[in-house]
């Protein structure tokens, strides 16, 4: 083995492979709203001081900011997981007609297997129906030399290109030797209605210019080396990419293989070449059958996956099932089940909510947690802002007892609209913000209630009651949600109250604000069993084999909630 | 001695265990030896208590990020649950790497957060790892972080492992 390793080797995550292509390609713009698995692709170009970078309040924003750099002849990248995607699906689907100026990289980071998310949408799809051109790395590696050919080729082709990972690809971490930065100079920026205002008649004129780039684009896709043919056995033949080019690769060393790291435009006439060439053509893909389409509409006669492989993501030994035909097998061992930590503020609003029997619509965040058992409460989660609109919905049809709880990032990312269609359209309802003061799921990223920056720098800070109540809203608390009586009243009232109201409940997330306050103890002779104080789902509360609870002084960070929900004053704290 | 492309590693437990700190430094000695190495995992719900596996490979050249079932040399598991879940990926004379968390448990007493990399000490007796590319491996990980006192826990836990045989391995 060699010995002296290169001064520039590094251990980099798919994420990080990406973003460090990227800024080594001269580029200057990156714009996301974070979002497991893609999060650290803007953590990453965050610490590089050529590149501005920014957390958008959403997608839509973080993909038209982005746009309007490359327009105006900065190199630009925008990131975002697959359903984040969706939000910005407006913006994205009009680019392909006005095109770019410099080099604009759409990255969709895919989550098959459903590991952070809330679906497992296949992103290829989006590339069809937007009409740009689909790269795919299958590794951190490749999606570092990929990112590069994905810049050049936006400039080349006047288009978005659109960048998949997927979760395996993006948490990999994998050594590679990393390179300078390129200075690349700004484009010029020329006035262009034609191109850039999309109006009918000029829409009508891109349109066509964008079907002869898509026959364009499928020439390239013919001949790139992308897209490359590795002919060994020719018993076996597969057509594949991503993670699953790897899979297959594991499984047999020795097959042939039609990798594919550009996917649409479909190189047609390369799988007609590779499939005369070999015995046998297998078709190895995640989630929809997205190439095994195209292949079939070839002409090839080849074996793809059962549709039970669809759901969920491939391993490594699937493969030799898939290759015999056969079914997926059912997964044995169920994960153990995540819980909100310690001393975290939103356990003291869902014990609340449960007492109260509220029916609750909820949002996508740690908060999310609230609907698994013991705690049940939490009864929808659909979308970034459905906490709120959802909520409306339901509460039209269920008429009283009805809250909504969405977190202070996600009110940010698409809650407003929601609540000011409430306020218009006289709904009822109690909105509850979960303010820890950060977007706490994906790691912790400042948003603008913070009045931080990506790169930690101050900035104007947004009040969410002055917010909330510029929108129309009359009844706008901030609560504490730490002191159980105090919240339980206040969200008493509001329920009681049958009319739109706002409670923001303020107390900052256990993964920042590390304090911690002395650990209660526990009393045998006042306890009765009840077991109240395991319903709140706390890690640090351990059922002993006696039957009586005890704390684990490790984890438990003293917010004394069990204190509170304890009847019996079995659990005292120590400070009182 | 058995030839094999890889070495697989699969690191287990539960979040907040340090389960993806060890196989970080353990990933980076193998980087500093001159390894391709790959290390797969899923981040999102690791600091919220649920499963935490980290599948680490490295040899000449590595395919898969993820082990295939029944190929991984050696399970490290920093929880017994998880173990029994995860331990179909194990090879038939596979190592199941548990009790380094018991030994050092006691060892450590209140200084349980130490813990992976005592493990990790036990572990380095496995591999065919030069010691000070574990050491250099730690200092890059916990940069600023009280790398010594990683250090010297890592050296206690390679003094409980003293006398384990090396995994028998030869790398084409």
């Amino acid at each position: 083995m060699e010995k002296n390793l290169s001064r520039n080797t590094v251990f980099l995550s798919g994420d990080e492979a990406l973003a460090q292509g990227a800024y080594e390609e001269g580029l200057r713009f990156a714009a996301s709203y974070p979002g497991t698995p893609a999060s650290e692709i803007l953590e990453y170009l965050s610490c590089r001081n050529e590149v501005d970078t920014q957390w958008s309040v959403n997608e839509k924003a973080a993909f038209e900011v982005s746009l309007g750099a490359s327009i105006a002849g900065w190199r630009s990248l925008y990131a975002s997981k697959h359903v984040g995607l969706n939000v910005a699906m407006d913006p994205l689907m009009t680019s392909a007609y006005t095109g770019v100026n410099a080099g604009f990289v759409v990255v969709t980071a895919d989550d098959p297997g459903i590991h952070s998310s809330q679906n497992e949408q296949d992103n290829r799809l989006i590339a069809k129906f937007a009409k740009i051109p689909l790269i795919e790395p299958s590794s951190p590696a490749e999606a570092r030399e990929f990112v590069k050919v994905a810049l050049s080729l936006s400039e080349e082709f006047d288009t978005p290109v659109l960048l998949r990972l997927t979760t395996r690809i993006a948490h990999t971490k994998e050594n590679m030797v990393i390179g300078k930065r390129k200075e690349i100079p700004p484009r010029v920026f020329k006035i262009n209605t034609e191109k850039y205002v999309m109006v009918p008649r000029n829409a009508y004129q891109r349109h066509i210019v964008l079907e002869e780039k898509l026959a364009r684009l499928q020439a390239y896709s013919e001949s790139s080396l992308l897209n490359r043919m590795e002919l060994k056995n020719k018993k076996i033949g597969f057509i594949t990419g991503g993670v699953s080019y790897l899979y297959a690769k594991e499984m047999y060393p020795d097959a042939s293989f039609l990798k594919l790291g550009f996917g649409f435009p479909f190189p047609a006439r390369k799988a007609k070449a590779f499939a005369s060439r070999v015995k046998e053509v297998v078709v190895l893909e995640e989630l929809d059958p997205f190439f095994e389409e195209q292949v079939k509409l070839a002409g090839i006669r080849c074996k793809a996956k059962k549709s039970s492989y669809r759901i969920g993501e491939l391993r490594p030994e699937y493969i030799p099932d898939i290759v015999k035909g056969k079914g997926k097998k059912k997964e044995t061992g169920r994960a153990r089940k995540p819980v909100m930590c310690p001393g975290c503020p939103h356990r003291a609003v869902f014990t609340v909510l449960k007492k109260l029997k509220a029916v609750v619509a909820g949002d996508i965040g740690c908060y999310t947690l609230g609907a698994l058992p013991p705690m049940n409460s939490l009864h929808t989660c659909v979308c970034m802002g459905g906490g709120i609109t959802v909520m409306d919905g339901m509460g039209r049809a269920l008429g009283k007892n009805i809250a909504g709880v969405i977190g202070d990032s996600t009110f940010v990312h698409s809650g407003i609209t929601g609540l000011i269609n409430m306020v218009y359209n006289k709904a009822k309802g109690v909105v509850i913000i979960l303010d820890n003061g950060t977007t706490a799921m994906t790691g912790s990223q400042p948003h603008p209630a913070t009045g931080r920056t990506i790169k930690k720098e101050e900035t104007r800070q947004l009040r969410l009651e002055e917010l909330c109540r510029a929108c129309g809203v009359d009844a706008v608390d901030v609560i504490d949600p730490r002191d159980l009586k105090v919240l339980e009243a206040g969200v008493r009232k509001r329920l009681e109250g049958n009319a739109l109201s706002v409670i923001i409940a303020r107390a900052p997330c256990k993964l920042i604000d590390r304090t911690r306050a002395a650990v209660p103890s526990c009393r045998a002779e006042k306890c009765k069993k009840c077991y109240l104080c395991l319903g709140i789902d706390c890690p640090a509360i351990i059922k002993q084999e006696n039957g009586l609870v005890k704390i684990d002084p490790l984890i438990c960070s003293g917010c004394n909630l069990c204190v509170q929900v304890c009847p019996f004053g079995a659990i005292s704290s120590k400070a009182v | 001695m058995k030839k094999q492309n890889t070495v697989n590693i699969l690191f287990c437990g539960r979040g907040g265990q340090g389960v993806l700190a060890a196989a970080e430094i353990c990933g980076w000695a193998a980087v500093l030896s001159g390894f391709h190495v790959k290390k797969s995992e899923v981040h999102g719900m690791s600091q919220r208590g649920g499963s935490v596996e980290s599948h680490l490979r490295f040899g000449k050249e590595v395919f898969s990020p993820l082990i295939p079932k029944g190929e991984a040399d050696i399970i490290v598991s920093f929880d017994g649950e998880e173990f029994a879940r995860l331990k179909g990926f194990l090879k038939k004379d596979g190592i199941g790497l548990a009790d380094g968390v018991n030994r050092g448990e006691k060892e450590l007493k209140d200084q349980r957060r130490y813990l992976n990399v005592f493990v990790l000490g036990a572990l380095s007796r496995h591999l065919l790892i030069d010691e000070h590319r574990w050491l250099e491996a730690i200092e890059i990980v916990f940069a600023g972080k009280s790398p010594q006192k990683n250090k010297d826990v890592f050296l206690k836990g390679r003094e409980h492992g003293a006398g384990t045989k090396e995994m028998r391995y030869d790398l084409e």
